[in-house]
């Protein structure tokens, strides 16, 4: 059974058939957004991190009818007029990026993070994280990705 | 000191900014599955519930006739060459003992049939109407019970071959005699004798392995893959399905980590019959659980060791006796047993008498493979905790016995030539070793003096600190080979074409970085591409912590090379001897300060006068495989009350040489680190009475996450190693070897228990603990 539902991906509005019990996850790569990736399929991992409604959420645990009219942004949609969001720039930088397969789902966890909280603490930006596995870094340039980027956003917003 | 000769480097010694990290960070889709391919058939497999069985009966009739399946694959269909899975060097060190399908199955998970079908969800279903009617047979599933006179035997074909004695249940066995064993025990002043086992543990790539098959417009099988090993694979898939090797082409694009596991050819051979017999792109993806129970594990190992010192602490005698677990086939069951001692044992040169006795035995349990530290991890768990006894007994600080009998440079051990891998070793002499200032600053750095032995409690928690020393290898020496490919371009830049595998660990940009270096330019001229059989030339692949010292000497030749070329036609532009120009910032200058630039060359050579492609192709063989070294501290908090064990602080202080890329190298140890403490505390595959793997999830199976770990604080002490590429050497693996002995080694110090089954759990820690009030 098909069903059409409406979401608005990296702010384009969209209107999407999806197959019954279908999940974000799937919709979203068969749509084009491969940076959200599978790695457990069970919410374990946290590779298929993306924001609903502004909040990381794993896609592979939402059906897809049930973000219908919402929105939902990936890592596609992060950077704009050639210039990378900030933290994708410091994952660059630092060199917090080893096979890269996590990284996705570390940025939309880190921004969901500094969303909220925009000055966390290290165990905070870790505890932002449990849901996040890395197999690459022991996580010690991905923090340091994340405290740099908040601070680098507190600069901004002071100035 | 680093040899006063290290020269200056402009692009070496950098943490550049990986080649492909806008790529991943914007999410492009450069990883296997993110490439749709029209049309592709998917690929469900069907294994085995039972470990050890024969098929009966197998009927896929009702499988057949379900709309949207098109091919069903079993042991009555498919090639029954043997061959093993293990992607090494030709001929593999491991026995032919596996079938791409067979009639007995040997582990639960072990292949039984594969569907393809129009979607995943027809191939998943078509798969649960296959029946099969299985004889079961009686199962080993244990050490000993392989062990047993009585044993049933696991590989009984008689077209297995390479196997040490079937009958046995033997894989292989090594046996190294140095010296008068027993008389170096007769002469040491303390003597200490420890076992200890380690546990079934998973890789866990995030990224599962995935092939996409398809045939190119000529016909030709080309098989896009996560593998460490793209020749291998080639080789492997052309034996198995006795196809010519050249119809064959193997893709490596971005790998999402592999640590081992993907050194394995466990679905190339499944999606290349299917794109074969159906002339269809055909997709096959591991699932987590499948990752788990159906791919490959670190092999579980039982390890003896004795150690026999003088009252100087120097070490007279060690002997180490070795049995791994390699379950239902023999994959890497030789050489990972090998390296259990040659990895470990040249380490403390000063014993002149040292025996190794090594066997791999078969189960019917999940199947060992490489796994990131190949042995060498079980074997430091062991010798690195009779250490810590032996300083105990001789009354000794444990970082002061480590000095006294670690190697130095311009030393040797006789086990370097002893145990090989598959073959005999290679002499060699230590020309880079700066272990002693990683241990130095390793204890400064933990506290070592203040926290040692001090035991500081904090309610039921109580503090220990631990430590521990190690090498490594970089490549397997006489065996590896790595190949790397440069041409010049119109303007000065300059495509590097290599075979080695770039499977995360950021190899292309630290071979990108040595060409750079080499050509006087930047690393954005230098354009890397990694790995394709069709295009790259050949490597042995990314294992064996050989990249950056194997395929680095290719990089490092074949620039030289063209350099040379460049030269030589910049010496008629300038009018000047070749022997008197210097490549550097793009150009090329004379001694009197005339100069042209590299794109000046580049469009000269290839429109102007002789034209010609400057380019070059060279190759490497490892004379020898120079050791990283690692000095390991953790200061660790024990809960009496519950068993807990949290790591409060972790140092790792290495040696690699010159770090190419001193980014990228702390994110190896420091990754390697993380692995090893979920190894040492957590990681465990529980299997069931009936062999199967009882947590085949993240959620079961846990991997320590963020907020699981310490900041691990990774410290690289430069050395420069002489044959090595601008003087480095390798940093992979070494440090997933540390974290199990050094918590250990925590422990102990803390409450004075030793473990000597990993993973140190709350429950084995509390069992430890009451037993000390018991017999206290
Ligand atoms: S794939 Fe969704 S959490 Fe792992
Ligand atoms: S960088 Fe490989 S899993 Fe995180």
């Amino acid at each position: 059974m098909k069903q059409t539902i409406a979401l608005t991906i990296n702010g384009t509005r969209r209107s999407i058939e999806t197959e019954l019990g279908e999940t974000l996850l799937e919709v979203l790569r068969r749509n084009g957004m491969k940076s959200v990736k599978l790695g457990c399929d069970t919410g374990d991992c946290g590779a298929c991190a993306v924001l609903l409604d502004g909040s990381a959420v794993n896609a592979c645990m939402v059906l897809a009818v049930a973000a219908d009219g919402k929105d939902v942004d990936t890592v596609e949609g992060l950077e704009h007029d050639g210039r990378l969001h900030p933290m994708q720039q410091a994952m660059i930088d630092v060199g917090a990026v080893q096979c890269g397969f996590c990284t996705p789902g570390i940025l939309m966890s880190g921004i969901d993070l500094l969303s909220r909280n925009p000055d966390p603490t290290e165990d905070e930006v870790r505890e932002a994280l449990a849901g996040n596995l890395c197999r690459c870094t022991g996580y010690v340039k991905q923090v340091d990705v994340i405290l740099a980027t908040a601070r680098l956003q507190a600069g901004e917003t002071d100035a | 000191m680093p040899d006063q000769t290290v020269p200056h480097f402009k692009v070496v010694g950098h943490s550049e900014p990986k080649v492909d990290a806008y790529a991943l960070v914007t999410g492009k889709p450069v990883f296997v599955e993110d490439v749709d391919v029209d049309g592709s058939l998917h690929i469900a497999f069907l294994t085995s519930p039972h470990a050890h069985a024969q098929i009966i009966e197998i009927d896929t009739s009702r499988a057949e006739v379900l709309p949207g399946v098109a091919l069903i694959l079993t042991h009555e269909n498919t090639p029954t060459r043997r061959y093993t899975t293990a992607g090494q060097g030709y001929p593999e060190p491991s026995p032919y003992d596996a079938r791409m399908f067979d009639n007995t199955v040997r582990f639960v998970g072990d292949r039984v049939a594969a569907v393809a079908a129009e979607t995943l969800e027809i191939a998943h279903a078509a798969v649960r109407l296959i029946d099969v009617q299985y004889e079961t047979l009686p199962a080993v599933l244990s050490i000993d019970a392989a062990l047993a006179v009585d044993a049933p035997v696991i590989h009984d074909e008689d077209d297995a071959t390479g196997i040490h004695e079937a009958a046995r249940n033997t894989v292989s066995v090594v046996k190294v005699d140095v010296g008068d064993i027993e008389a170096g025990f007769a002469r040491s002043a303390a003597v200490v004798e420890i076992v200890c086992e380690t546990q079934y543990a998973q890789h866990a790539p995030i990224e599962p392995h995935v092939v996409q098959g398809y045939l190119d417009n000529d016909g030709r099988l080309v098989l896009v893959s996560s593998t460490q090993v793209p020749f291998h694979a080639r080789r492997i898939v052309s034996r198995v399905l006795d196809l010519p090797l050249y119809k064959v082409r193997v893709i490596k694009p971005r790998i999402g980590g592999g640590f081992g596991v993907k050194q394995e050819i466990l679905l190339e051979d499944v999606v290349g019959l299917v794109t074969m017999r159906t002339g269809r792109p055909s997709l096959a993806v591991l699932s987590r659980p499948e990752e788990f129970f159906a791919s490959r594990t670190r092999h579980p190992m039982r390890v003896r060791v004795k150690l026999g010192a003088g009252n100087d602490g120097v070490l007279r005698a060690v002997d180490m006796e070795v049995i791994s677990n390699t379950g239902a086939y023999g994959s890497h069951a030789l050489t990972v047993m090998s390296n259990v001692g040659s990895k470990t044992l040249p380490l403390y040169n000063k014993a002149s008498d040292v025996r190794f006795d090594g066997k791999t035995v078969y189960t019917n349990m999940p199947v060992g493979g490489a796994y990131r530290g190949y042995g060498a991890t079980q074997g430091y768990f062991a010798l690195e905790t009779a250490m810590d006894e032996l300083a105990e007994d001789l009354a000794m600080d444990p970082v002061e016995l480590r000095r006294r009998n670690h190697i130095r440079v311009g030393e040797t051990s006789p086990i370097f030539e002893a145990i090989g891998e598959g073959k005999a070793g290679v002499e060699q002499m230590v020309k880079s070793c700066e272990l002693e200032q990683c241990i130095d600053i390793g204890a400064e750095r933990i506290g070592w003096d203040a926290k040692h032995g001090a035991r500081r409690r904090d309610g039921s928690w109580v503090h220990g600190v631990g430590m521990s020393v190690h090498m490594q290898g970089s490549g397997i020496a006489d065996v590896d080979m790595a190949a790397a490919t440069i041409k010049m371009n119109d303007d000065g830049s300059f495509n590097l074409l290599i075979g080695a595998t770039d499977l995360g660990t950021g190899s292309d940009t630290i071979l990108g970085q040595i060409a750079a270096e080499v050509l006087g330019v930047p690393l954005a001229k230098i354009i890397v591409y990694s790995s394709d059989t069709d295009v790259t030339p050949f490597d042995t692949g990314a294992y064996a912590s050989s990249t950056t010292y194997v395929s680095g000497n290719a990089v490092r030749i074949v620039a030289e090379q063209v350099r040379d070329q460049i030269l030589e036609v910049a010496s008629f532009m300038l009018d000047e001897e070749a022997a008197r120009l210097r490549i550097g910032s793009e150009r090329v200058a004379s001694p009197m300060g005339e100069s042209v630039t590299l794109e000046d060359v580049g469009l000269r050579a290839l429109y102007a006068t002789d034209q010609v492609q400057i380019g070059a192709t060279a190759s490497y063989v490892g004379a020898e495989s120079p050791p990283p070294f690692l000095a390991s501290f953790a200061e660790v908090a024990v809960d009496t009350e519950t068993g807990q064990v949290k790591i409060i602080d972790y140092v790792a202080a290495a040696d690699c040489g010159v770090p190419i890329n001193p980014a990228a190298a702390e994110g190896q140890l420091e990754g390697a680190v993380a692995n090893g403490i979920g190894y040492a505390l957590t990681e465990e595959m529980l299997i069931s009475d009936h062999g199967r793997v009882r947590n085949p999830t993240f959620f079961d199976y846990k991997i320590p996450a963020a907020p699981d770990l310490p900041r691990i604080r990774a410290i690289l002490i430069d050395s420069y190693e002489p044959t090595g590429p601008m003087g480095a050497k390798s940093i992979a693996e070494i440090g997933i070897n540390a974290p199990i002995p050094t918590i250990a080694n925590a422990i102990y110090d803390a409450v004075g228990v030793r473990l000597r089954t990993t993973p140190f759990t709350p429950e084995r820690v509390l069992d430890a603990l009451e037993g000390i009030q018991q017999n206290g």
